[in-house]
């Protein structure tokens, strides 16, 4: 195609085709929607609970405005063209959570729901110093194997003899000062920007077809390199850390990652024969899975009981739910935590839980949509395998919690209390924050000048 | 706090709650029902309906505009009568541009469709990088190259 079509084509086509909504008042209407909901919950929970509205209400609401308003202004300077949904999904989860939270603590007598706002403050201001310091996310493409190893090293962090720390028998810890932290939540991110950044070289390596075998294009057997490491890793972490969860998610995404760099199926049957080889080879080696399994298969023979009371509670709750703060949640063994889904279950029902399903679906489509519309593969692979993630820790949690799958210690995205998780989950959020941005920012129509003295010939006539 | 309000209050909060969902999905319908297009200036309205209503209405081009170049700015109408470009005073638009012939190209009405044509220029005529060795159409907005200076078609 000749310079001048192409202008031209560009021409005619910015009168047809639309430039997207930036969608910055639609966020504004939503976020105002969603700090609404974060304080009816928490005046919710008082009055169930109580009987009363809590004194702080308005100071509540103040805050919580504060935290979605500064977010949105700097969405507004740094990414204007971002999806105008995610931030107010990701306020009102956290709004939710951390009502749930103010409410165990109404039970408990304890305070968590302070460090819970805190930690979100926290997460908020990495928030935007991603948003301002990420000036373009293809700098992140640059070094894919330190950020793989970084990724490792984070994960082997809590291993290590002094500032290793084990809470409830898996080690996925650190401790530094008096502060616990889970440096897996990091490695999630870290590791996700290795793949997509490690899959953006290799694609199409991989995506070369091996031997046909049952109808399916098997990939070559030398290619297998990169998934059996990851494979190796996630199954060394499992039997070292005790913790079926973030094996689950390292693999997982990797896998879901390779299938969208590829469009080959043969690598997602692959992986799941993978995970079923891994599965059996850890249910008969590691006591921690077994345990798991067990408890899956017969909840009542736990003495803590947490997945027969997560039942318990969400039956409980039937339908409509008991109302917040009028269940007893409390009963279920660390509800603020790993079964946070179950205790929002109790007292907001199915209708209540499925709303919040749905809008981790929501937040999930969005990040899959921005990977959809992308225009350069290495943030088409970051904003799918963010999103991947994203869905496999929800469906990993909340499958467990409603004994659909055997239970592994991962937190709820954004609902759970921990510092690490909230504070990471804001990060991702902003990259995604970010991707979408660039996802559906119009694409630059300058053509080059004509006058551009290199195309130009000139020839000497005196 | 009586068990009537504190019903009222839950199912409120669901309703509430999905309402937000609701919310969110009919923002994000966009994109399945894709976005209304921009509206066209006003001005551009106007002249659209001008031309709708002229001789002009098939899309003829009736103005030549020089977009780039030394002479930036000048045009001349298209009636029918062939338009040369050039240095040469007895051009239809004499150019200023040191890079182009006397005589250097030439537009021309043929059959209900304008034509360029080079006029043996030591430059050349560019339509886009391809050098004109012989007519090639030309409608609205289509641009060629003399020189450091490019043309337009217009309605």
């Amino acid at each position: 195609m000749s310079l001048d079509q192409s202008r031209h084509r560009a021409e005619s086509a910015n009168e047809i085709t639309v430039v997207p909504r930036r969608g910055r008042g639609t966020e504004l209407i939503l976020l105002i929607f969603a700090v609404g909901i974060a304080t009816f919950a928490y005046v919710n929970v008082d009055l169930g609970a109580l009987g009363e509205v809590p004194p702080n209400a308005m100071a509540y609401l103040g805050g919580f405005s504060a935290v979605a308003g500064v977010a949105h202004i700097v969405i507004r300077i740094r990414a204007p063209y971002a999806d105008p949904v995610i931030l107010p999904i990701v306020v009102t989860l956290c709004g939710l959570g951390l009502a749930m939270i103010h409410r165990l603590d109404l039970a408990d007598d304890t305070s968590r729901a302070t460090v819970q706002l805190t930690w979100m403050l926290v997460g908020a201001s990495l928030f935007i110093a991603v948003l301002f310091l990420l000036r373009d996310h293809r700098v992140l493409a640059r070094y894919p194997y330190l950020a793989g190893l970084t990724g490792l090293i984070l994960l082997i962090l809590p291993l290590l003899p002094v500032i290793g720390h084990s809470i409830r028998g898996a080690q996925i810890w650190i401790k530094v000062g008096g502060m616990t932290f889970q440096p897996g939540e990091a490695a999630k991110i870290v590791l996700i920007i290795a793949f997509a950044g490690f899959l953006v070289q290799t694609r199409e390596a991989l995506a070369l077809a091996g031997r046909r075998f049952l109808g399916v294009d098997l990939p070559r057997p030398r290619d297998l390199g990169p998934i059996l490491i990851v494979w190796v890793a996630g199954l060394g972490i499992l039997t070292v850390q005790n913790d079926l969860g973030p094996s689950i998610l390292l693999f997982g995404s990797f896998v879901l990652l390779i299938y969208i760099a590829t469009e080959r199926i043969s690598w997602v049957i692959l992986g799941l024969l993978l995970i079923a080889v891994g599965a059996y080879a850890a249910y008969r080696v590691v006591g921690h899975v077994q345990t798991r399994f067990d408890l899956w298969l017969d909840p009542f023979i736990d003495p803590t009981g947490q997945i027969a009371q997560s039942l318990f509670g969400l039956a409980y709750g039937g339908t409509l739910g008991t109302g917040l703060g009028q269940g007893h949640p409390n009963m279920i063994p660390i509800a603020e935590s790993d079964f946070i889904g179950a205790a929002l279950g109790e007292e907001l029902g199915l209708a209540g839980l499925t709303a919040i399903i749905l809008l981790y679906a929501l937040l999930v489509s969005r990040g899959l949509r921005a990977a959809l519309v992308m225009r350069d593969p290495f943030g088409k692979l970051l904003a799918a395998g963010l999103a991947s993630a994203l869905m496999l820790q929800v469906f990993v949690v909340i499958g467990g919690v409603t004994k659909l799958i055997p239970l592994s210690g991962l937190t709820t995205p954004f609902l759970s209390l921990g510092g690490s998780s909230l504070v990471m989950n804001w990060v991702l959020v902003a990259l995604l924050i970010k991707l979408s941005d660039a996802a559906r920012r119009p694409a630059p129509t300058e053509a080059p000048s004509y006058t551009d003295d290199a195309t130009t010939q000139v020839v000497k006539l005196r | 706090m009586s068990e009537l309000t504190l019903t009222v209050i839950r199912l409120g909060f669901l309703a509430v709650l999905w309402l937000l969902v609701l919310s969110v999905t009919s923002a994000m319908r966009a994109d399945l029902f894709g976005v209304r297009p921009p509206k066209p200036p006003k001005q551009a309205r106007g002249a659209a309906r001008q031309n709708a209503k002229g001789k002009n209405g098939k899309g003829l081009p009736s103005r030549v505009v020089i977009v780039e170049g030394p002479d930036t700015g000048r045009s001349a109408p298209l009636q029918g009568a062939p338009v040369t470009f050039g240095r040469g005073d007895d051009c239809t638009l004499p150019l200023a541009d040191e890079y182009i012939s006397t005589q250097h190209a030439r537009l021309r009405f043929h059959d209900g469709q304008w034509y360029v044509e080079d006029l043996g220029s030591t430059n050349g005529t560019y339509v886009g990088n391809e050098r004109l060795t012989r007519s090639m159409p030309v409608n609205v907005k289509s641009r060629f190259r003399l020189g450091k200076t490019v043309v337009e078609l217009r309605k």
